[in-house]
C-alpha cells in the first residue's frame, strides 16, 4: 500500500482548499523556478528515468513523447495540449484532479511547456465538466495573478496558459480529433502520419498529454526520477489514479502505487467485493473500452499495463469497473456498444457501420433472440472493425465485445437456449412491429 | 527517387508518392472510394488497405506516405502487399460493412453499371449478407435542378463535399450527424450554388448523387461514346458525348489536364435537352412576313435572286459564336469570290483583329499556365460565368499559396480572395501610369498574369482599353523570356478561330455593328444569335436552333449543332481542338460547310472543294496551324503587346459590364434547354435574395 508521504494528489478528496495558498502549502509551485533553471534536456531526461507512462491509456512514455518534439523551432511555435476531455465511462481522476488539486495542473502545464518550448498550452476540457471548468479556470486566474504564469511572471519564461470547454463528444478525447475541435472544426480524428509532434494545433508541434500526466510532472521532478521510479514494478512504475466503482462496498478514487493487486486495492480502499470474494463475477479493469477479465483471473493479479496486457485487457485509465454476479453481463457489454455506437464519428467506414451492428446483435444476444453461430460471426465483425480504423476508437468498440465473447460464451449460449426453449414470450411486442 | 518494394516488385518513386501511387507505378490495382486524385485525402472509407511489413495493422494507402515507411533493419527497401490474404480480408471486411446499409437497388439506380461499388464489390464482395437487421434509412435531400440524391445509398466518403468545398469554392454541401446517422445534406434544403455542381455526381462512386435531369433515361451500356470538345464557352473543354441512336443522351467531362482538368460546367453537360428541342429541321422561307417550310432548291433560289440583284458592297455576312473553323472557312471563301469585304466574326464588337498577331487575342499564358503565376489583375471580364474552369486553375492557383489577384470591374464572388481596384477604365490607366499601389505587387512577381476580358473589349472604347492594357503588360514586365502573362479571355467558341482566318472587316468593310444597323441590304448571318439586325435588310440565317436570329431571318438554312458535325473549334488559349459526330442533325439540315458549299454553286461560284477532307486540305495549306490538332501555336507576345502599346487612345469612364448576364441562357442551345431554363430561374431567384 502507498504510504501517505509518497501521495502526488494530496488533495484528491477536497479536504482542503484548491486555492493558490493552499496548494503552495501542500507543495505546488515549490522551486518551479529552480526546476525550470536546470534546462529543457535535463527535464526531458529526468522525465524519461522517471518511467512515467501516460495515464491516459496508452501507456506510451511520457519522457520520450516530449523528446520528439522539435529542439530548434523552423519558425513555427509550439504547443501543449492537455487532454482534460475525461469521458471513458467509469473514469473519473482527471476530474478529481481538476476541482481539487488544480495548481499540479497548471504547474505542471508550464514545466512541460518549458521543457517542449512551447509558450502556449491549450487544455481541452470535457463539456460535461462545467464546475471543473470553473475550478480550473480559477486557479489560472490565481496563477496569473500571482505572476506564477504569463507574458512577463516570475519563472522568467513566458507561457499563457488556456482553458477551451469542449461540447460534449466522446471522440474529442483522441488527440487529433481534440485538435480538430479546438481549431473549431468538426471532430474527426486526423489521419497519422503526420503525427502531432510535426503538425498538429494549427500545423505545429503539438504533444497532447492526459491531465495526470502532466499534473504528477512538477511532483516528480522535485523529488527526483528515482523516486518515482522505486515505486511499482519494473516498466509499470510510480503512483496511479484508481477510480473504483460498481459493485464494491465503497467505491473510491484512491491514488495507489502501480502493480498493487487487485484484491489490495478492493480490500484496502473499497471495503472488499459486495458479498464478497466469491460473488465477483468479472472486472473491467481500464474503464470501458478494454475487454473485461473474469473473476479467477483478476482476483490476484498486479494492476499494471504489463500484466493486464498479459491477461489480453488492458490498465487503460485504470478505471475499474467491478461487476459482481448479479450483473447480466451481456446486456453489459450491449450497454457498453451501444456507448460507441453513439460516439462513434462517422468518419470512417468499418467503425461507422461496425459499431451499430455490433449493438444490434449484442441487444438480440441479451435477450437470447439470436442465433448460436451469430457468435461467431459477432465476433469475426469485432476483428474486422478492429485495425482498420483511422483511430482508436474502433479497437475501444472491438474489444470489450472480444472480451465478451472470450470469457463469456457459455452465457451468451444459455440466453439463446433459455430463449428457444420459451421463444414467445413476447409475442405481442413482435406482431406490433 | 526512393525505393520501394510492391508485391515483390522493386519500383523507384519519389518520396512524396503516396502507397497507392507507388502500388499503382508498380502496377498493381488498389481498391478505393474516398481517393480522388484532384481532391484532399480523406482516408475514410478504408478500402485501400494495404499490410506494410512491419507494421501491425495495415494501413491506408492513400493516406501513408512512401517516405513514411521505415525501411528494413539492413536499409533494404521497405516492402508493402496489396495482394496478401491480410489485405484481402481486411478489404472484404470493409466491403461488407460498405454494403449492410447499402441498398439492393441496383436494378432500378442510375448509377448501376457505372458504379464504383457494384464493380468493388465482384471483386471483395460476396453474394450473401451476414446482416439481418434493418437497413438504415435516410432521407434524400434536395439538392437543386441538377443532382438527384438518394441518400440510402450514400457510403459517406465524402468527395462531393471535398469537391465543393475545394475546387467549386462553395461551401454548401457538408455532413451532420456522427456515427450511422451522419448525413451528407445541404442543411438548408437550397440548391447548391455553383455552375460547377453536377460533377458531384461524376464524382459520387456510387447512386447516392445522380444526375436528375437524366434520371432513368439510359442506361450506360447502351450509349455510344464520342470524344468532342465542348462550345458554350472559350475554354473548350473536353467531353465525352454519348449517344443512344440518333439522340445525344449526355456529356460527360474527359481529361484533359491542359484545358479543363476533369471538370466540365453545368451548362456544357446538361445543355443536352436544348439539342433535341426548338431545332430547325428543314429550310424556310418568309413570304408575306411569314416564314413556310421549303426545299432547299426553292431556299437557295431565293437567295440567288436576292444576292445577284446586290452590289457586294451592300452584302455583308456575320458569324455567331458557335460556328466551327470550317464553315467560318467556307464562308470567307464565299464571300471572297462575290467580292464582299463586310464580314466579321465579332458581334459583340470586341476590339480584337488580326492585325496586330495572334498573340494579341489569345491566352497567352495558357490556361495550364495559371498555376505558375504569382501575381493575377483580371480586367473587365467575371471569369467565374464566363470561363469557369479558367477560374476553377485560378482558384486552384490561389489555395496552392495565397498569390495577390486584383479585379477591375463588376464586384463579384469569384470564389477566392481578391483586391477590388475598381471599376472602370479609369484604374486600368491609373495602374498602367504606375500610380496604384497594385503595380508594385504586379512588377514585384516573376509570372504576373493580365487577364483580359470581353467585359473591356466589347465596347466603343475597348481599343484604347486594349492598349492600356498592354502599356501595363509591358510595364509590369507580363511578357518576359519563358511566361506570356498577357492574356484575352474569350467568351465565344468560335472567336479565335475566326480572328485566326481573318474573318474580320476587309479594306473598307463594314463591322458587324454597322451591318446589322443597316450598313447592308443583305445579310448572310450563320449563327450570330447575340446581334439584333435592323428592319429592312434580307437576311439569311443558317443555324441550329429557332432563336432570335432565325426569328429575324427572312430565308433558314438548318445546320448542324457542335454534336452533330465533325469540326474544329479553337479555344481561347489558340489550341485547335476537333469535334466529333456523336449524332446526326434532325430532318433535312445538313452540315454547315457542305450547305454553303452547295450555296456557292447556286451563286456561281462554286467552292473548290467536294468533301470536309478536300476542304481540310485548302485549309490546312493555307493556315498550317489548325492542322496541328490539340497544340498551341504561339505567336510573338512580345510584339503584339509592343504593337497594342503603340495604339494609345483614351477610353471612356463606363465601368466594365461582364457581357455574360445570365450564365445558363448564353447560346440558342442554352436558352432552348429546359433545364437551363430551370437554373436560371433558380440563380435569379437566388441573385434577388441576395439582393434584399
Amino acid at each position: 500500500m502507498l504510504q501517505d508521504k509518497d501521495r502526488i494528489f494530496t488533495n484528491l478528496y477536497g479536504l482542503h482548499s484548491p486555492g493558490l495558498k493552499a496548494a503552495q502549502m501542500r507543495g505546488a509551485w515549490d522551486g518551479t523556478k529552480f526546476l525550470l533553471e536546470k534546462g529543457k534536456d535535463w527535464i526531458i531526461d529526468e522525465m524519461k528515468k522517471s518511467g512515467l507512462r501516460g495515464r491516459g491509456g496508452a501507456g506510451f512514455p511520457t519522457g520520450m513523447k516530449w523528446s520528439f518534439m522539435p529542439k530548434q523551432s523552423d519558425g513555427r511555435p509550439s504547443y501543449l495540449v492537455v487532454n482534460a476531455d475525461e469521458s471513458e465511462p467509469g473514469t473519473c481522476k482527471d476530474r478529481e484532479i481538476m476541482r481539487h488539486d488544480p495548481h499540479l495542473l497548471v504547474e505542471g502545464c508550464l514545466i512541460a511547456s518549458f521543457a517542449m518550448n512551447a509558450n502556449a498550452a491549450y487544455i481541452y476540457i470535457r463539456g460535461e465538466y462545467i464546475a471543473e471548468k470553473h475550478a480550473l479556470q480559477k486557479a489560472i486566474d490565481e496563477a496569473y495573478e500571482a505572476k506564477l504564469i504569463g507574458k512577463d511572471n516570475i519563472h522568467g519564461y513566458p507561457f499563457d496558459l488556456y482553458l477551451h470547454h469542449g461540447a460534449g463528444a466522446y471522440i474529442c478525447g483522441e488527440e487529433t480529433a481534440l485538435l480538430e475541435s479546438l481549431e473549431g472544426k468538426k471532430g474527426m480524428p486526423r489521419l497519422k502520419p503526420p503525427f502531432p509532434a510535426n503538425m498538429g494545433l494549427y500545423g505545429c508541434p503539438t504533444t497532447v498529454n492526459n491531465v495526470e500526466s502532466i499534473a504528477v510532472a512538477g511532483t516528480i521532478l522535485r523529488r527526483g526520477a528515482s523516486w518515482f521510479s522505486g515505486i511499482g514494478r519494473p516498466n509499470n512504475v510510480g503512483t496511479k489514479l484508481f477510480c473504483v466503482s460498481g459493485h464494491v462496498n465503497k467505491p473510491c478514487n484512491v491514488e495507489e502505487a502501480m502493480g498493487i493487486t487487485f484484491r489490495e486495492l478492493i480490500d484496502t480502499h473499497c471495503g472488499g467485493i459486495r458479498g464478497g470474494w466469491d460473488n465477483l463475477l468479472a472486472v473491467i479493469p481500464g474503464g470501458s473500452s478494454v475487454p473485461c477479465v473474469p473473476a479467477d483471473q483478476i482476483a490476484d493479479a498486479y494492476m499494471d499495463f504489463d500484466t493486464l496486457r498479459g491477461l489480453r485487457s488492458g490498465l487503460g485509465t485504470a478505471a475499474v469497473i467491478v461487476m459482481d454476479k448479479s450483473t447480466d453481463i451481456v446486456r453489459a457489454i450491449a450497454r457498453i456498444s451501444y456507448f460507441y455506437k453513439h460516439e462513434s464519428c462517422g468518419q470512417c467506414t468499418p467503425c461507422r457501420e461496425g459499431t451499430g451492428w455490433m449493438w444490434r446483435v449484442l441487444n438480440r444476444m441479451a435477450e437470447g433472440r439470436a442465433q448460436k453461430r451469430e457468435i461467431d460471426m459477432l465476433l469475426e465483425v469485432s476483428t474486422q472493425i478492429e485495425g482498420h480504423t483511422i483511430c482508436a476508437l474502433g479497437d475501444a468498440a472491438a474489444w470489450p465485445v472480444q472480451g465478451l465473447i472470450r470469457h463469456f460464451r457459455h452465457e451468451i449460449e444459455k440466453r439463446i437456449d433459455d430463449y428457444a426453449a420459451n421463444p414467445h414470450s413476447e409475442s405481442v411486442l413482435i406482431a406490433a412491429e | 527517387m526512393t525505393k520501394i518494394i510492391v508485391d515483390g516488385i522493386e519500383v523507384d518513386v519519389p518520396p512524396e508518392f503516396t502507397l497507392l501511387q507507388a502500388a499503382e507505378a508498380a502496377g498493381a490495382e488498389v481498391p478505393r472510394f474516398c481517393f480522388h486524385e484532384r481532391l484532399s485525402i480523406a482516408g475514410n472509407c478504408r478500402m485501400c488497405l494495404v499490410e506494410v511489413k512491419g507494421a501491425p495493422k495495415p494501413v491506408a494507402s492513400c493516406a501513408w506516405g512512401v517516405r513514411d515507411c521505415r525501411p528494413g533493419p539492413n536499409g533494404e527497401p521497405p516492402e508493402i502487399s496489396t495482394k496478401s490474404a491480410t489485405v484481402k480480408k481486411a478489404r472484404e471486411g470493409v466491403m461488407e460493412f460498405l454494403l449492410i446499409n447499402h441498398p439492393l437497388d441496383c436494378p432500378i439506380c442510375d448509377q448501376g453499371g457505372q458504379c464504383d461499388l457494384q464493380d468493388q464489390a465482384m471483386a471483395y464482395g460476396v453474394d450473401t449478407s451476414r446482416y439481418e437487421e434493418n437497413k438504415r434509412a435516410v432521407p434524400d435531400k434536395y439538392l437543386g435542378p441538377l443532382v438527384k440524391t438518394s441518400m440510402n445509398r450514400c457510403i459517406h466518403c465524402t468527395r462531393c463535399v471535398r469537391f465543393t468545398t475545394e475546387v467549386a469554392g462553395v461551401s454548401d454541401l457538408g455532413a451532420i450527424w456522427r456515427g450511422e446517422d451522419m448525413e451528407i445534406t445541404s442543411y438548408l434544403e437550397k440548391a447548391m450554388g455553383s455552375e460547377l455542381q453536377a460533377n458531384v455526381a461524376d464524382l459520387c462512386p456510387v447512386g447516392a448523387l445522380t444526375h436528375k435531369p437524366e434520371a432513368f433515361h439510359y442506361r450506360p451500356w447502351e450509349l455510344n461514346k464520342t470524344d468532342s470538345v465542348d462550345v458554350v464557352d472559350a475554354v473548350g473543354s473536353s467531353i465525352r458525348v454519348d449517344s443512344r441512336g440518333r439522340e445525344v443522351m449526355r456529356i460527360l467531362p474527359r481529361v484533359n489536364e491542359a484545358v479543363n482538368e476533369e471538370w466540365i460546367t453545368d451548362k456544357a453537360r446538361q445543355i443536352v435537352d436544348g439539342l433535341r428541342v426548338q431545332r430547325l429541321d428543314r429550310p424556310f422561307v418568309r413570304e408575306n412576313g411569314k416564314l413556310r417550310p421549303a426545299t432547299w432548291q426553292e431556299a437557295f433560289g431565293v437567295i440567288a435572286s436576292r444576292v445577284k440583284g446586290t452590289a457586294p458592297k451592300k452584302i455583308g455576312a456575320v458569324v455567331g459564336d458557335l460556328a466551327a473553323v470550317e464553315e467560318i472557312y467556307a464562308l470567307k471563301l464565299l464571300m471572297q469570290s462575290l467580292g464582299v469585304a463586310n464580314i466579321d466574326a465579332r458581334q459583340d464588337g470586341a476590339a480584337l483583329s488580326p492585325a496586330f498577331g495572334r498573340a494579341s487575342y489569345v491566352f497567352n499564358s495558357t490556361i495550364a499556365g495559371i498555376e505558375e503565376a504569382d501575381a493575377i489583375l483580371i480586367v473587365g471580364s467575371n471569369p467565374r460565368v464566363e470561363a469557369s474552369l479558367v477560374n476553377v486553375r485560378i482558384r486552384k492557383r490561389w489555395r496552392a499559396a495565397p498569390l495577390p489577384i486584383a479585379l477591375i470591374g463588376e464586384k463579384v464572388d469569384l470564389t477566392y480572395a481578391y483586391e477590388h481596384l475598381g471599376a472602370g477604365p479609369e484604374t486600368l490607366a491609373e495602374l498602367a501610369a504606375g500610380r496604384h499601389s497594385f503595380v508594385e505587387k504586379l512588377k514585384a512577381a516573376k509570372k504576373p498574369l493580365i487577364i483580359v476580358g470581353q467585359g473591356a473589349l466589347s465596347r466603343a472604347d475597348g481599343q484604347a482599353i486594349l492598349s492600356l492594357a498592354a502599356q501595363l503588360a509591358r510595364s509590369v514586365g507580363a511578357v518576359a523570356e519563358g511566361w506570356n502573362g498577357f492574356s484575352i479571355l474569350h467568351t465565344a467558341a468560335s472567336r479565335v478561330g475566326a480572328l485566326d482566318l481573318g474573318f474580320v472587316p476587309g479594306e473598307g468593310g463594314l463591322n458587324a455593328q454597322d451591318m446589322a444597323k443597316g450598313g447592308v441590304d443583305v445579310l448572310f448571318n450563320l449563327g450570330a444569335d447575340e446581334i439584333d439586325v435592323a428592319p429592312g435588310a434580307f437576311v439569311i440565317y443558317q443555324g441550329t436552333h429557332g432563336d432570335r436570329g432565325a426569328h429575324r431571318a427572312d430565308v433558314i438554312l438548318p445546320g448542324a449543332a457542335y454534336t452533330e458535325k465533325s469540326a474544329t473549334y479553337v479555344n481561347t488559349e489558340g489550341r485547335v481542338q476537333m469535334a466529333n459526330r456523336a449524332a446526326f442533325a434532325p430532318g433535312d439540315a445538313r452540315e454547315d460547310w457542305a450547305i454553303l458549299r452547295a450555296l456557292s454553286d447556286v451563286l456561281g461560284q462554286r467552292l473548290p472543294f467536294d468533301s470536309l477532307n478536300a476542304l481540310r486540305a485548302k485549309l490546312y495549306a493555307e493556315y498550317p496551324h489548325f492542322a496541328a490538332l490539340d497544340e498551341v501555336a504561339q505567336g510573338d507576345v512580345a510584339k503584339a503587346v509592343e504593337a497594342l502599346a503603340a495604339i494609345g487612345g483614351t477610353p471612356g469612364r463606363d465601368a466594365f459590364q461582364s457581357p455574360v448576364k445570365d450564365f445558363y441562357l448564353t447560346n440558342p442551345i442554352a436558352r432552348a434547354s429546359g433545364v437551363m431554363a430551370e437554373c436560371s430561374a433558380l440563380a435569379r431567384h437566388v441573385r434577388l435574395e441576395a439582393a434584399e
